[in-house]
């Protein structure tokens, strides 16, 4: 016999607008409901969005500037006193097989003024070194302004001011070729460097050149930081050998960095934010859920009479499951869809200010759209099949 | 009517099956009780059959067991005992699934409280009304436009169902009823809710819709309005207390 009833069927384009019917009867109620799954996604979307984005501008930085340039100096501590490195020890990095480029400085006891009437305490944190002429092509910087001291130059009373400590001089430029006051006489500035990303030590220091140094200040030109390039290949095997080779006496009191280093761990400390800011955005996401399940619920409550009627025309137990899963489904997907699209925003907004490139992850986009998914299902399903299980006659009691 | 009547087969119980064409709903000893300290007895015992084309008023004062007899033969519920018989289908038999089957296209229900989605013009109402027979939606929009014209309601299809008033919203819902042509219509009180204009105005279209052809049950507590009908069963405290025939049937 029941192979003669033509069973009840819902055409999956009249669940779409069924459920849609629903919802836009009560468009303030659905709007915020789906407000609440849009901001849990949005904020996911944008601090992965984000951190991507800052991540490809740390690796397009970390590119510039090589992973291949080390720095080593005396090592500082308890116990080590006033350590300094060999006099030769600059020769003997250079005959490390794989190391391209070695440049060392050295501290100067001096300061630098912008003119003789300074009192000798405003030194304004400005210090002096006297460095190799090729110091520039190892830190591969740049010159905001005229050139860098060169063989001839090093042994006049020229000077070369990193970024920093020319502004702190307050000279921009070279023009009307500016002298500062330095030690006990004038030295003339020939070039200012632009802002070295990977020694922030160079910006605030008056270059001068080791020959100037000996003849004006009795420098012996003790090497206090050495930078090395060396093949990008062999860095480790470099670092490894660098303390022994520099001082080979006590290759403890060496201390051998890499500056790009620290902007990985500085990016590595953002990480962690990151995976903070995202267990917020997954919280904003299930609170926007319980919202979605909440209205569900009360809809249900509502609507008892229209779910009546539904039983009444023919629907079956399933056709009010799949009718209300499904209200809850398009109110997450509305929220999900509105999220990535304003998380996008929001990181390529960003971005842009940063200067960083713009990049989402398509994790994120299509994670962010799925999350949405699965909490309007979860959300949705109690209430749907609370729906369902009401008897039609107690449905349609209620008016 | 879309399903093929059984060749009068047994139940499983051995109990003969109606298998007269002319009965579209048959009842025997339907009895529901409802759980409870003590039990409350809606139904005591029905026995009522009901044939293609007729226009019947069931009668009775609140509490005589109007609503749920009204159930029970909408299939919505299922009687504690008895046996109900719907288009040939023996309800006891058939699980959640074919009884929404059956219902979807055998019984058009009418409520007191007309039932319309308010957000829905009066035309997709009407057309919900074959929502879940599977018909696509153009064939459901234009068999609803039918229904309106017939109701009188040509001139309102497009107007949302609260923006009606209660006697077109009733026109609306017997719209809904009759748009799939069901064996029969179930109208609960159907005047209920109106003023006695718009109420004679329904009775008199179900009178119209009968003289087509369709069968008609009407549950009311107005015997002025039963009156009106040929056939007239009276309940009374569950059981059926009077059933006037018209003469010569």
């Amino acid at each position: 016999m029941p192979a003669e009833l033509i069973p009840s069927k819902l055409h999956s384009r009249d669940i779409l607008r069924t459920s849609s019917v629903g919802l836009f009867t009560r468009k303030l109620r659905a709007a915020l409901s789906a407000l609440g799954i849009m901001i849990g996604i949005a904020s996911m979307v944008a601090v992965l969005g984000l951190s991507e984005s800052s991540k490809s501008d740390l690796l397009a930085q970390l590119d510039r500037l090589g992973t291949n340039l080390l720095t080593v100096q005396a090592g500082t501590g308890i116990g080590l006193g006033n350590a300094q490195l060999p006099d030769e020890a600059v020769a003997m990095v250079e005959r490390i097989g794989p190391v391209d480029e070695v440049s060392s400085v050295s501290d100067i006891d001096a300061n630098v003024y912008r003119t003789d009437y300074v009192p000798s305490g405003q030194s304004r944190g400005i210090t002096v070194k006297s460095v190799d002429v090729d110091l520039l092509t190892t830190m591969q910087g740049t010159l905001a302004a005229g050139r860098f001291l060169d063989e001839a130059s090093s042994t006049y009373p020229t000077v070369v001011l990193g970024a920093v400590a020319a502004e702190r001089l307050g000279i921009l430029d070279l023009d009307g070729n500016p002298l500062v006051w330095l030690g006990d006489q004038w030295f003339a500035v020939i070039g200012i460097l632009d802002p070295l990303d990977l020694s922030a030590d160079l910006d605030r220091t008056a270059m001068i050149g080791q020959e100037a140094a000996a003849t004006y200040f009795d420098s012996e030109n003790i090497p206090s930081v050495i930078y090395v390039r060396t093949a990008p290949e062999y860095v480790d095997t470099v670092m490894g050998v660098l303390g022994a080779t520099t001082n080979p006496e006590n290759p403890d009191q060496v201390e051998v960095a890499r500056p790009t280093d620290a902007l990985e761990a500085r990016d590595a400390a953002e990480s962690a934010f990151t995976s903070l800011f995202l267990g917020l955005g997954a919280v904003a996401l299930l609170v926007g859920g319980i919202g979605i399940a909440n209205v569900m619920v009360i809809s249900v409550l509502e609507r008892r009479a229209e779910i009546g009627l539904r039983r009444a025309l023919g629907a079956t137990k399933r056709h009010i499951t799949i009718q209300f899963l499904s209200e809850a489904l398009l109110l997450a997907v509305i929220g999900g869809i509105g999220g990535v699209i304003l998380g996008s925003a929001v990181t390529t907004g960003y971005a842009s200010i940063r200067g960083w490139g713009i990049l989402i992850p398509e994790i994120a986009l299509i994670g962010g759209f799925v999350a949405a998914l699965v909490i309007g299902a979860v959300a949705g399903l109690y209430p749907a099949i609370r729906a369902a299980r009401l008897s039609p006659t107690e449905a349609l009691r209620t008016t | 009517m879309n399903l093929r009547r059984r060749n009068g087969g047994r139940s499983p119980g051995g109990q003969r099956l109606t298998i007269d064409p002319e009965i579209v709903l048959s009842l025997r000893g339907v009895t529901k009780t409802y759980p409870g300290t003590p039990p409350v007895q809606a139904l005591r015992g029905v026995d009522l059959e009901i044939r293609l084309g007729e226009l019947a008023g069931i009668v009775g004062p609140s509490g005589s067991g109007k609503s749920t007899l009204l159930h029970i033969m909408g299939t919505l519920d299922l009687p504690t005992d008895g046996e109900v018989s719907l288009a040939g289908h023996q309800v006891s038999a058939l699980n959640d699934k074919e009884l929404s089957a059956l219902r979807s296209r055998n019984i058009g229900f009418v409520f007191q409280q007309f039932h319309l989605l308010n957000s829905q013009s009066a035309l997709d109402n009407v057309a919900d009304g074959l929502l879940y027979t599977g018909t696509p939606i153009a064939e459901r929009r234009a068999l609803a436009e039918a229904a309106l014209n017939r109701v009188g309601l040509s001139h309102r299809l497009d107007h949302l169902a609260n923006k009606l008033s209660g006697g077109e919203r009733q026109r609306v819902a017997v719209a809904r009823a009759i748009v799939g042509r069901p064996a029969m219509v179930l109208a609960d009180e159907p005047t209920g809710n109106l003023d006695s204009k718009s109420s004679d105005g329904i009775v008199e279209l179900i009178e119209e819709l009968n003289g087509e052809g369709i069968t008609m049950l009407v549950i009311t507590h107005n015997r002025e309005i039963a009156e009106r009908f040929p056939r007239q069963v009276g309940l009374l405290d569950g059981l059926i207390e009077y059933d006037r025939e018209p003469a010569g049937v």
